[in-house]
């Protein structure tokens, strides 16, 4: 018998990760955005616990701008996997009807993702969340644990985190606190993408090049998925061939020129390319410690 | 990444399949602060060609703005990721890196320097392969040196690379070079490490990171990078017999009871004899199920679910062994402690230990003594203060399955946790279990508590009842076993006062003893519930904590707490031993209630009012309860 190769280990490391959560838990749920991550994760819970079906719920924070593809995808994925959905919308910022457009990325986020994410937890009561995050994303998740302690008012404390050990993972908590579990700590783009191919996990659409309706705007192709899009002086929707290195907010999702329309052609464009999946993402050039912020604050 | 650009644009899936088949080193690099460790990572990232072009931007802005480095680039922002450790310019936790070559896949642990941060160099060295220890050549082995190379040793990190960097600033020095070289070696020689290579770097000026350096043309060894490459490592434990912790059972229906855990020792395959500590069971393997169909064999390392071919009692925790060779079981230990928490350990403090999938009660002794790191002397000690290391007994409150750290990583390592924030205050080492506890094997026996209950027609449970002084548990307690009796159930009364004249003739009312009357009466009553009883017992025990330790000893549901509520006014006035009167004279000394406290039960199973029921009726509403939870039938 061989060894074990690369994507073997971070495989069974994953599926240790979720079934040790899973056993240590009062109310876990998995945080779901629709994304490769989150399909990865989905593929790797169905595996830890068969011929069982993963023990928790699903869980969409919706911001109400994802992609109108991305809900189907997600309607397809909840049937597929036989997992209860919860979809959760922060009434308060649909109330104040919060856009990216009139108020900003920052706000936008906080209120909708921050904001919703903890309304969705408290409301809940899940004790343990599972997120998608990957080390390799951005330089503070390159310090995140793999159980990532949050206060009652759900504080990431980057100062005072739990020493994680061997493959000892400390999940005890008090009433009201809670544990966020990442699952994906240890694997990278390449590999996300490698495991996808192999595994012949489905993915949202967008990420395969297709002729899209873009504008040009501060220097990314934005998507125009929908009327809400107010369009500047001058912009109009040209079609261009694009695909999305990472899905978020439409208004807020940066696509490439690409006309890779196959996994395959993804991870060879990947490998060719020289800029990293987060640029796509406008959130996180807001400043320099932009993330970490996002997360003190209860960010995922 | 590091990749033949040309077999990716060519042929994309056989650079897959290439780059599928490779392996995996996680290595830490350690070192004293301003040697170059982010430095040398962010080289090794630049070198390798994982940074990115917004990455490489987003570097050049952070270096002008925060670099120490002129114009040039500041390696070290890449990897300083928090914006706190910006601001002092020096690394303050673990951070992980991912970086691929032609050859290997690597994650790094960048693990800090400075003292007070050691917990996160043993955090960082305790899942890696090899170390990489950084030495400024200007200053040679210093104390960090020592300390880190130690805690590498004792993490039974076989592999360490002694970088010695900064090597541009002695003039590329062969002489300097060797004599750090020998230092460090008679110093290692000590801590039995098996293999050292000494490396001459500038991880500024990329001397020896990837190819021979012109300007160490005296040195022949591998670059850095190509050692990293090469070095053949393998998992403890791969080589030894199976060890499979149970993480969690797996049952989708009743004809499907699987267990699912990571293997962390030997193979496994259908037909092996497995057994199953800490019960001893042993049964044989009949599939290892995977959501990719059932395996012919699987490894250390892999997550599986396996399925037996005998119908045992297995939960989470218990080990799954090798028949013909199986891990230890003990309770008790000598063990090396790392201790993380500013809060220092205390002998015979109760912490909580995880041991594999076990959670458990836990004691340490007084340290048997301290490891000096910087000449591994030992000292003595009271306590463990945050970053020592030092030797101490560790007690659990069960026998779990374990193997020696040496023989097995993950059999043998365990974390402490404090009870009260839940922080991860410590780490560990098992050496080897103390014989006291080692030889006393549990047995597995053939009539079980079960077997027991079947017989009796009742199912065993303790009913705790707890209450001042006066109160009337005992009146209550009389009544209780006299109706249990009329059923035919196996009763036994334990009751205070006449405990008092026996088992606990030697203990006084002082705290301490009142803790230990309890956890007495509690093991009497364990073994009495284990014996198919139902025992009632009839104490004072105004301590929740203890209430809450004689609950541990049974099973889940074997616990009935009964709250005998009497106010404390109405006891007073009663007084019918005399003792409050006594006690408010002063000639009495902790007596509850009136000198020592009286802890009221947060959650009783049963809450009686004795002001609102007579001793009669509260009695059978104790059996009514018994009845409705199925511990017996009406009938009896």
């Amino acid at each position: 018998m061989s060894a074990l190769t690369h994507l073997q280990r971070l495989e069974a490391e994953s599926i240790d990760i979720l079934r040790e959560a899973v056993a240590e838990a009062e109310h876990p749920v998995m945080l779901y955005s629709i994304g490769k991550d989150s399909s990865v994760m989905l593929h790797l819970a169905r595996k830890a616990f068969f011929p069982s079906r993963p023990p928790f719920p699903l869980l969409h924070v919706d911001t109400t701008w994802k992609f109108k593809v991305m809900y189907e995808f997600r309607a397809r994925m909840a049937a597929e996997s036989g997992l209860q959905l919860l979809v959760h919308i922060n009434s308060e910022a649909e109330r104040l009807g919060i856009n990216p457009f009139t108020h900003g990325s920052a706000r936008h986020t906080d209120l909708w993702k921050t904001e919703g994410l903890k309304q969705a937890l408290d409301q809940h009561g899940f004790d343990v969340a599972f997120g998608g995050a990957r080390r390799d994303e951005e330089k503070s998740r390159a310090k995140e644990r793999v159980f990532s302690f949050r206060s009652a008012q759900h504080r990431w404390d980057p100062k005072n985190q739990r020493p994680e050990l061997w493959r000892l993972y400390n999940a005890r908590k008090n009433r009201g606190e809670s544990i966020r579990v990442f699952p994906l700590s240890n694997w990278t783009e390449l590999d996300i993408w490698q495991y996808i191919h192999l595994e012949d996990i489905p993915v949202v659409p967008l990420y395969f090049a297709a002729e899209r309706p873009v504008v040009e705007r501060d220097g990314q192709l934005i998507m125009v998925d929908d009327a809400r899009f107010p369009l500047r002086e001058g912009e109009t929707p040209m079609l261009r061939s694009v695909r999305f290195r990472t899905l978020g907010c439409y208004p807020l999702t940066g696509a490439v020129p690409s006309r890779a329309t196959t996994v395959l052609a993804i991870i060879q464009e990947m490998l060719l390319a020289r800029t990293t999946e987060r640029q796509g993402r406008l959130i996180d050039h807001d400043s320099t410690a932009s993330m970490e912020n996002k997360k003190a604050e209860g960010y995922f | 990444m590091g990749a033949p650009t040309s077999l990716i644009e060519q042929d994309i899936e056989k650079y897959l399949v290439v780059h599928q088949n490779k392996s995996l080193l996680r290595f830490i690099t350690c070192g004293s602060v301003d040697d170059g460790k982010s430095t040398l990572i962010g080289r090794l990232l630049y070198e390798s060609k994982a940074l990115l072009e917004d990455q490489l931007s987003a570097l050049e802005g952070d270096s002008r703005k925060f670099g120490t480095q002129g114009d040039e680039l500041d390696f070290a922002l890449l990897v300083d990721g928090l914006s706190a450790e910006r601001e002092q310019g020096i690394t303050i936790d673990v951070a992980y890196r991912f970086f691929t070559t032609e050859r290997r896949k690597f994650i790094v642990a960048d693990t800090p320097g400075h003292e007070q941060y050691t917990r996160n160099m043993v955090t960082g060295a305790s899942t890696a392969d090899l170390a990489v220890i950084l030495v400024d050549a200007r200053k040679g082995v210093l104390t960090q040196t020592r300390r880190h190379s130690f805690l590498v040793a004792l993490l039974g990190i076989r592999h360490i690379v002694l970088a010695i960097n900064k090597l541009d600033m002695v003039g590329y020095s062969r002489e300097t070079f060797d004599a750090i070289d020998r230092e460090y070696r008679e110093f290692a020689s000590k801590l039995g490490v098996e293999h050292i290579v000494s490396i001459p770097l500038s991880a500024l000026r990329g001397d020896n990171i990837t190819s021979a350096s012109a300007n160490t043309p005296w040195y022949v060894g591998p670059s850095l990078l190509q050692h990293l490459e090469e070095v053949a490592v393998d998992a403890i434990g791969a080589a030894g017999p199976l060890r499979m912790p149970v993480q969690w059972v797996n049952r989708p229906s009743p004809d499907f009871r699987g267990f699912c855990g990571r293997i962390l020792g030997g193979r496994v395959r259908p037909g092996d004899r497995v057994r199953v500590l800490p019960s001893g069971k042993q049964s044989t393997v009949a599939r290892v199920n995977t959501f990719d169909g059932d395996l012919a064999e699987a490894q250390a390392g892999q997550s599986v679910t396996l399925t037996l071919a005998d119908e045992i009692d297995i939960s989470r925790g218990d080990v799954i062994c090798a028949a013909a060779d199986p891990a230890g079981l003990a309770d008790q230990f000598e063990t090396t402690v790392v201790w993380m928490n500013e809060h220092a350990m205390l002998p015979g403090r109760p912490y909580l230990v995880k041991l594999g999938a076990n959670t458990l009660g836990a004691s340490f002794g007084q340290p048997k003594y301290l490891i000096d790191v910087n000449n591994l002397d030992h000292l003595a000690a009271k306590t463990l203060a945050l970053n020592e290391t030092g030797v101490c007994n560790l007690t659990l409150d069960r026998a779990v399955a374990f193997d020696a750290y040496a023989d097995n990583r993950d059999m043998g390592s365990f974390i402490v946790i404090d009870r009260l924030s839940n922080q991860t205050v410590g780490a560990g080492l098992l050496h080897f279990a103390l014989r006291r506890s080692q030889n006393i094997h549990w047995q597995a026996v053939e009539v079980d508590k079960q077997a027991r209950a079947r017989q009796n027609g009742h199912k065993p449970c303790v009913l705790w009842l707890t209450g001042l002084s006066g109160s009337g548990k005992s009146t209550i307690a009389n009544i209780v076993e006299r109706q249990l009796h009329a059923l035919d159930a196996r009763t036994y009364l334990l009751d205070g006062d006449n405990v008092r004249h026996g088992l606990s003739k030697d203990l006084g009312f002082t705290d301490a003893d009142r803790v230990e009357n309890i956890r007495r009466i509690g093991e009497v009553a364990r073994l009495m519930v284990d014996a198919g009883m139902i025992v009632i017992t009839a104490f004072i025990s105004p301590f929740r904590s203890e209430r809450r330790l004689a609950r541990s000893m049974v099973g889940e549901g074997e616990f009935v707490e009964i709250f005998v509520d009497t106010p404390l006014e109405i006891v007073e006035q009663r007084d019918s031993k005399g003792l409050y009167r006594k006690a408010r004279k002063g000639e009495l000394k902790n007596f509850t209630g009136v000198d020592s406290p009286y802890e009221i039960p947060e959650s009783p199973e049963l809450h009686i009012e004795t002001l609102r029921s007579d001793p009669e009726d509260a009695a059978t509403g104790i059996v009514d309860y018994l009845i409705q939870h199925g511990v017996m039938n009406a009938a009896g």
